[in-house]
């Protein structure tokens, strides 16, 4: 017994012919639309790459484009092939490649499937490579001179500034790290031969943060040196002052883009499937149809058209016989090579 | 003797309408075009309003948003004009109402001409608005307690880390004026009275400069107080050291941003004009074509279409005569016995004898 059998007549034919037709174009738009999307990330990961110590994967924005280009393809194909599908003329011509079609299509939704998962599952790598990548860009903020990290300092102040956020958790990673380079260090001066020598490692601690962890909507102009020190400016307690400077970490900020990103690029995804399996639904009814027709040299005769032929147990069993056969057809030969040299 | 006449027959007289047809839906787009180009000029000043002293400039993205829309509205209807002129019979309908079309389209292509000039002239009045409004917010910089103004330094702050700019003219700027409230400022202490009692208005004036002018190619941290006093940092000559504050002036980058936008906008509005004046020329050349074909009587016959039925001078000279007697037309006509002139003697008098009286 056929699954989800329909009658169709000539008109309801054309409708189907004519609605699926402008539904893979759509599909075809969709399609661009996961290629552009591919892009657009590939292109974010770019930029941020010195924030992420240029060790990105580009796993999943290049996923992004194969699988757009392939739906576009796959898209346009169905389009033809609704397009000549009224005309008895072409459509034998695409008749024997619809089953390959179809079965290509199903494999295709379950790579969107996969492709949807590894959206979400790629922000944990991008969470860690964003941790390791800020740790060293703030280590190397100071190195304007040292080839190769002298961007590092506009780099993150640019971060910081467009992104709202100071240090790598928190603004207190500042507080850990030599910031402001030796050349501009007066080591003749007392205070900051004290300060050297006050830690184990010899590096200019304070705690002071960069201007570009400075809130502008701060009602007050901003503090970034002698943070912790109430008693350094006038009317300030920094257990309470919040608008001072930014609060949040860079990293938190960053994750927080990207997978905001992500999300939507995967849910998109997945409505791109449900669009999908829609096609391939319209595909099989409108050639199941053209298939049955009780007159194929009348147009106007009457059709049945279904999902799948038998019921789904009935099919999905016909399909592991059909497996086991192929599997079995090399020892049927073998047995009788045996039968027939013994 | 015709301006410009082109014979067209039937054939070409359908092409032309559907050509035409078609030109003046894209004449439509034209005119949403402006429409869009008119609301993105009004978000742009709008997005900075506070640093403009006044809405003086306001009249320019409306201009273009009225121009805009009755555009669509032309062109509207010149398509529907257009693609009824292949049928004899609907063009009937339309032909007392094409002339005037025709004219008042004229005289509403040189609006969007006037538009377009008007974005090329805009530049002057800006100059001076911003010079004012930037003025302003420098001043009120510090009166983050003030309902109207709280706002200011973020919008100040902002500007200057977007625009890479720094004060007015240039950092120097924010050395005239106190940018750091009374709030935060510890009255008891001796320096800080030192300060404000060493200028007249009793202002705490510093050579320091807000975090926002600090440039972030800068390759060593921001130097932003004591700026002009060398021997308060390590190894810093404030005449050489380039690269420590933006060195331009927010009022120049400001007029900059708009100018080049302004020009981007002027440019596409004459192109427009132009675009709507051969249009224009083509259902002027088929609103004679189809007039004449009319006069001739035969539908399938060639007709001619020109610009002017007789040359520039003498339709000049004959539109002048139709406006001068416009004029006579309440004037009595001495010939035309039908009419009773009254005597002089019984107009005059009254009117005077009662002035005279009061």
């Amino acid at each position: 017994m056929a699954l989800m059998p329909i009658k169709f007549d000539l008109p309801k034919r054309v409708k189907l012919a004519q609605g699926l037709w402008l539904l893979y174009w759509v599909s075809v738009m969709a399609g661009i639309m996961i290629f552009s999307l591919g892009l657009f990330f590939k292109i974010e990961l770019r930029k941020r790459s010195e924030m992420m110590d240029n060790d990105e994967s580009h796993f999943v924005p290049n996923l992004l484009i194969l699988v757009g280009l392939i739906a576009c393809g796959a898209n346009a194909f169905g389009g033809k092939v609704c397009h000549d599908s009224l005309d008895p003329a072409k459509f034998p011509k695409w008749k024997p490649m619809v089953k390959p079609y179809l079965i290509f299509c199903c494999f295709f939704n379950v790579l969107l499937l996969v492709t949807a998962l590894f959206c979400f599952l790629v922000q944990f790598s991008i969470y860690f490579a964003l941790a390791e990548g800020l740790k060293n860009g703030i280590k190397f903020y100071k190195d304007t001179d040292t080839p190769g990290r002298c961007f590092m300092k506009r780099t993150l102040d640019m971060t910081q500034i467009e992104f709202r956020c100071c240090g790598n958790n928190n603004f207190r990673d500042w507080f850990e790290v030599q910031w402001i380079s030796n050349r501009y260090l007066d080591f003749s001066n007392d205070e900051v031969k004290d300060r050297v020598m006050s830690n184990v490692e010899g590096k200019f601690l304070m705690d002071s943060v960069p201007f570009s962890c400075c809130n502008p909507g701060s009602p007050r102009p901003c503090i970034q040196h002698h943070l912790t020190n109430n008693s350094a400016h006038y009317d300030y307690d920094h257990r309470i002052e919040e608008l001072n400077i930014w609060t949040r970490g860079c990293r938190e900020a960053l994750v927080a883009y990207y997978g905001g990103m992500l999300n939507t690029i995967g849910a998109l995804v997945v409505a791109v499937v449900v669009l999908e399996s829609a096609d391939m639904a319209g595909l099989k009814y409108l050639t199941t149809s053209l298939e049955t027709m009780a007159d194929p040299e009348n147009p106007e005769s009457e059709s049945e058209g279904w999902l799948l032929e038998k019921g789904v147990k009935e099919t999905f069993s016909d399909l592991m016989e059909k497996l086991k056969s192929m599997g079995k057809g090399n020892q049927v030969e073998e047995g009788e090579a045996a039968a027939t040299t013994s | 003797m015709a301006v410009l006449k082109v014979t067209f027959t039937k054939a070409e007289r359908d092409k032309l309408a559907h050509v035409l047809w078609v030109l003046n839906w894209i004449s439509v787009v034209s005119g949403v075009i402006l429409f869009g180009l008119g609301v993105f000029l009004k978000v742009e000043i709008q997005k900075r309003q506070e640093l403009m002293s006044n809405h003086e400039i306001d009249y320019v993205p409306h201009m273009l948003l009225t121009t805009g829309i009755v555009a669509c509205c032309i062109n509207f209807l010149g398509g529907k004009i257009c693609y009824d002129c292949v049928d004899t019979t609907k063009f009937l309908r339309w032909k007392l109402v094409m002339l005037p079309y025709i004219v008042c389209t004229f005289f509403f292509t040189f609006c969007i001409l006037v538009g377009a000039l008007m974005c090329y002239t805009m530049h002057n009045k800006l100059d001076e608005l911003l010079y004012i409004g930037l003025r302003n917010a420098m001043r009120y910089y510090k009166d983050t307690d003030t309902p109207g103004r709280c706002y200011l330094k973020g919008t100040v702050d902002m500007l200057q880390i977007h625009f890479q700019c720094c004060g007015n003219a240039g950092y120097r700027d924010w050395f005239h004026i106190q940018w750091i409230s009374n709030r935060y400022l510890n009255m008891s202490s001796s320096e800080v009275m030192d300060r404000v009692r060493s200028n007249v208005d009793g202002k705490y004036l510093m050579d320091g400069v807000p975090f926002s002018c600090c440039n972030t190619y800068s390759p060593r941290p921001c130097i932003q107080h004591q700026v002009t006093n060398n021997s308060a940092h390590f190894n810093y000559d404030h005449q050489t050291d380039q690269r420590n504050l933006w060195k331009g002036g927010c009022r120049q980058a400001l007029l900059d941003h708009y100018t080049s936008i302004m020009q981007s906008i002027s440019l596409i509005v004459f192109l427009i004009w132009l675009f709507e004046l051969l249009v224009l020329t083509g259902v002027r050349y088929l609103q004679t074509a189809m007039e004449n074909l009319l006069r001739q009587g035969d539908p399938d016959s060639e007709s001619d279409g020109w610009i002017l039925e007789n040359s520039l001078a003498e339709t000049a000279r004959y539109n002048f005569n139709i406006i001068k007697n416009l004029g006579k037309c309440y004037q009595v006509d001495d010939d035309d016995p039908n009419i009773n002139i009254p005597t002089i003697a019984q107009q005059e008098v009254p009117p005077r004898q009662i002035l005279l009286e009061k």
